[in-house]
C-alpha cells in the first residue's frame, strides 16, 4: 500500500513537470470542464432534490414532540444539506459517475497506446491528459455543490409542502433560521478537497492499467472505491479539523 | 543514422534483450526481423525511449539519448514519428484532427492555414484525401495504417518507427503499406525502423535487416544474403515461413474447388 502511495506522489510530481503551454491546458481544461461539469448537473440535479425531499420526509416522520416548532424540519434540512449532504453525497455520485469516466477512458488510451504516442511526440502525457481533469473537477465540483445545496433545500420545500409535513412559511422560517455563513465555506472547501481526490485517484488508476478491457474495467472500479474511501475519510478529517 | 550500443534489458527475471548493437541507416529500411516474443518490439521501445535499457546506450545522428538531459532528449523525441501496432490513432479525434496534432503541439506558431496545407498534402500522400472527417472508427484497418503513417510524417520527422506495420492486413494492403513506408523513407530521406516478422516484408522492403533470437542479435545483412545466411535459427525462421505461405495457398486452392 505504501508503494501505491508514493507511486500516487511521483505521479502527482510528474504532471508539473514540461508540462505543455498554458493555452494548450486552458483549451483541454475548458473541455474536460464541459465533460465533467455540464455533463454532470442533470445526476446531480435529480439525486440533490431527492435527498432534500427525504430528508425533509424523515425529519418530520421523526419530529413528533409537539414543544418543537416544525420550522426545525427545514433547519434541519439546511443544516444536513450544507454541511454534509451536498458536498458529500454529491461527490460520492460523482466519483462514480466522474471517476470511472477517467479512469476508463485513460486505461483505454493506455492499452491502445495512445498515451505512448504522445510520449513519443515529446508530450508529457500525465501533464497533457491529467492536468487539465484535475483542474476542471477543482472548478466544477463546488459549481456543482452549490447547486446541490440549492435543489436539496428546494426538495425538501416540495416534499414538506406537498406532504402537508409543514407549511412553506414554517419551512422558510426554518432555513433562514440561526444562518452560519461559515458552513457554506466549509462545504465549498470539502467540495474541492472531494474533487482533488477523485479526479487524481481516478486518473492516477487509469494511467497505470496494463492488459486488456478486463484491466480496464477493474482500474474504473477500483478508481471509484478508492475515490468514495478517500472522499469518506477525508470528509471526517475536514470536519476534524475545521469545524 | 541511429546507433545502438550493447542493449540489455531484463523485466523480473526474463532477459528479454541481451546485448544488442548495431547501425540504422539514413535513407533505408531498417528491419529488425524475428518471431513473436523475441524481443523486436522492447527494442524498438529501448530505440524511442519508451522503455529504459538496463544497460546500453542509443544514439541519434552523433546526439547520445539515453540517460541524457530531458530537453536534449525532448528534443530529438520532436523528430520521431511511429506507427504503432495498432496504429493508436487517439480516437475522439477525426482523421484530420490526428494528423494535425502533432502540428498543433510540436509547432504552435504555424500558421492555421500552413498547418492545413501540410495536412492535406499528407493525407494526400497515403492516399486518404477524402477521409478528413471520418473517426478512426469508421475507417478499416488498412486506413488506420495510413493514418498513423501521415501523423508520422506530418511534423517532418527525421525518424520513423513502425510497429508491425502489417499486422491484422490482407497481403495486398500489407504491400501497399510497405511501398509507402520505403517510398517515404527515400524522399524524406529519414532513418527507418520496422519491426517485422513479415518475410514478404523483408523482400520487398528489406534494405538492411537485423534478425533477433532469444533477445540477441544472430544475424545481419540486406536482402540479398539473407536467403544464404548460415545461421540455423534464420533458415529456420524463413523456412516456417515458407511453410506458413505454402499452406497458407492450399488452403486457398481447395476453397476455390470445393466453391467451383
Amino acid at each position: 500500500m505504501l508503494q501505491h502511495f508514493g507511486k500516487y506522489l511521483l505521479f502527482m510530481s510528474s504532471l508539473f513537470t514540461r508540462s505543455e503551454s498554458p493555452r494548450i491546458i486552458f483549451n483541454r481544461t475548458i473541455d474536460e470542464a464541459i465533460l465533467i461539469g455540464i455533463n454532470s448537473i442533470v445526476i446531480v440535479a435529480i439525486v440533490s432534490t431527492f435527498i432534500g425531499a427525504v430528508t425533509c420526509v424523515q425529519v418530520s416522520y421523526n419530529l413528533n414532540n409537539a414543544f418543537i416548532p416544525r420550522s426545525t424540519i427545514g433547519f434541519m434540512v439546511r443544516e444536513m444539506t450544507i454541511l454534509e449532504l451536498a458536498p458529500t453525497i454529491t461527490s460520492i455520485v460523482l466519483a462514480g459517475k466522474v471517476g470511472s469516466s477517467i479512469a476508463g477512458g485513460l486505461g483505454t488510451m493506455q492499452i491502445t497506446e495512445q498515451v505512448d504516442a504522445l510520449e513519443v511526440m515529446g508530450i508529457n502525457s500525465a501533464s497533457y491528459l491529467v492536468l487539465p481533469k484535475v483542474i476542471a473537477s477543482l472548478l466544477m465540483f463546488p459549481l456543482l455543490v452549490i447547486l446541490a445545496m440549492f435543489l436539496s433545500i428546494a426538495g425538501g420545500y416540495i416534499a414538506g409542502t406537498v406532504s402537508g409535513a409543514l407549511t412553506a412559511q414554517e419551512y422558510i422560517s426554518g432555513i433562514r433560521e440561526d444562518f452560519i455563513a461559515y458552513n457554506i465555506i466549509f462545504a465549498l472547501i470539502k467540495s474541492v478537497v472531494f474533487a482533488f481526490l477523485i479526479s487524481t485517484i481516478s486518473s492516477f488508476r487509469g494511467y497505470y492499467t496494463s492488459g486488456g478491457a478486463l484491466e480496464v474495467g477493474a482500474a474504473s472500479t477500483t478508481a471509484v472505491t478508492n475515490g468514495v474511501i478517500a472522499v469518506l475519510i477525508a470528509d471526517f478529517v475536514c470536519a476534524q479539523l475545521l469545524l | 543514422m541511429i546507433e545502438i550500443h550493447n542493449i540489455h534489458k531484463t523485466f523480473g527475471e526474463v532477459k528479454v534483450l541481451d546485448g544488442i548493437s548495431g547501425v540504422f541507416e539514413t535513407g533505408k529500411t531498417n528491419l529488425l526481423l524475428g518471431a513473436s516474443g523475441t524481443g523486436k518490439s522492447v527494442l524498438l521501445k529501448c530505440i524511442v525511449g519508451l522503455v529504459k535499457p538496463d544497460i546500453g546506450s542509443v544514439t541519434f545522428d552523433g546526439t547520445y539519448f539515453t540517460n541524457n538531459k530531458l530537453d536534449i532528449r525532448q528534443e530529438i523525441r520532436r523528430k520521431i514519428g511511429m506507427l504503432f501496432q495498432g496504429s493508436a490513432l487517439f480516437d475522439s479525434m477525426t482523421v484530420e484532427e490526428n494528423v494535425v496534432f502533432p502540428l498543433k503541439m510540436l509547432a504552435p506558431d504555424m500558421a492555421k492555414s500552413e498547418r492545413m496545407d501540410r495536412v492535406n498534402f499528407c493525407l494526400k500522400r497515403v492516399g486518404l484525401e477524402n477521409a478528413n472527417k471520418k473517426m478512426p472508427s469508421e475507417i478499416s484497418g488498412g486506413m488506420k495504417k495510413r493514418v498513423g503513417i501521415a501523423r508520422a510524417i506530418a511534423p517532418n520527422c527525421t525518424y520513423l518507427f513502425c510497429d508491425e506495420p502489417n499486422s491484422g492486413l490482407d497481403p495486398l494492403t500489407s504491400y501497399k503499406i510497405d511501398e509507402l513506408i520505403k517510398e517515404i523513407t527515400e524522399e524524406l530521406n529519414i532513418t527507418t525502423i520496422i519491426v517485422t516478422h513479415d518475410m514478404n516484408s523483408v523482400i520487398e522492403i528489406g534494405d538492411n535487416i537485423m534478425f533477433l533470437y532469444q533477445g540477441k542479435k544472430l544475424w545481419e545483412g540486406n536482402r540479398d544474403e539473407i536467403m544464404d545466411a548460415d545461421v540455423k535459427e534464420l533458415q529456420e525462421f524463413i523456412f516456417a515461413n515458407r511453410l506458413m505461405r505454402d499452406a497458407k495457398k492450399v488452403e486457398e486452392e481447395e476453397s476455390r474447388e470445393q466453391s467451383a
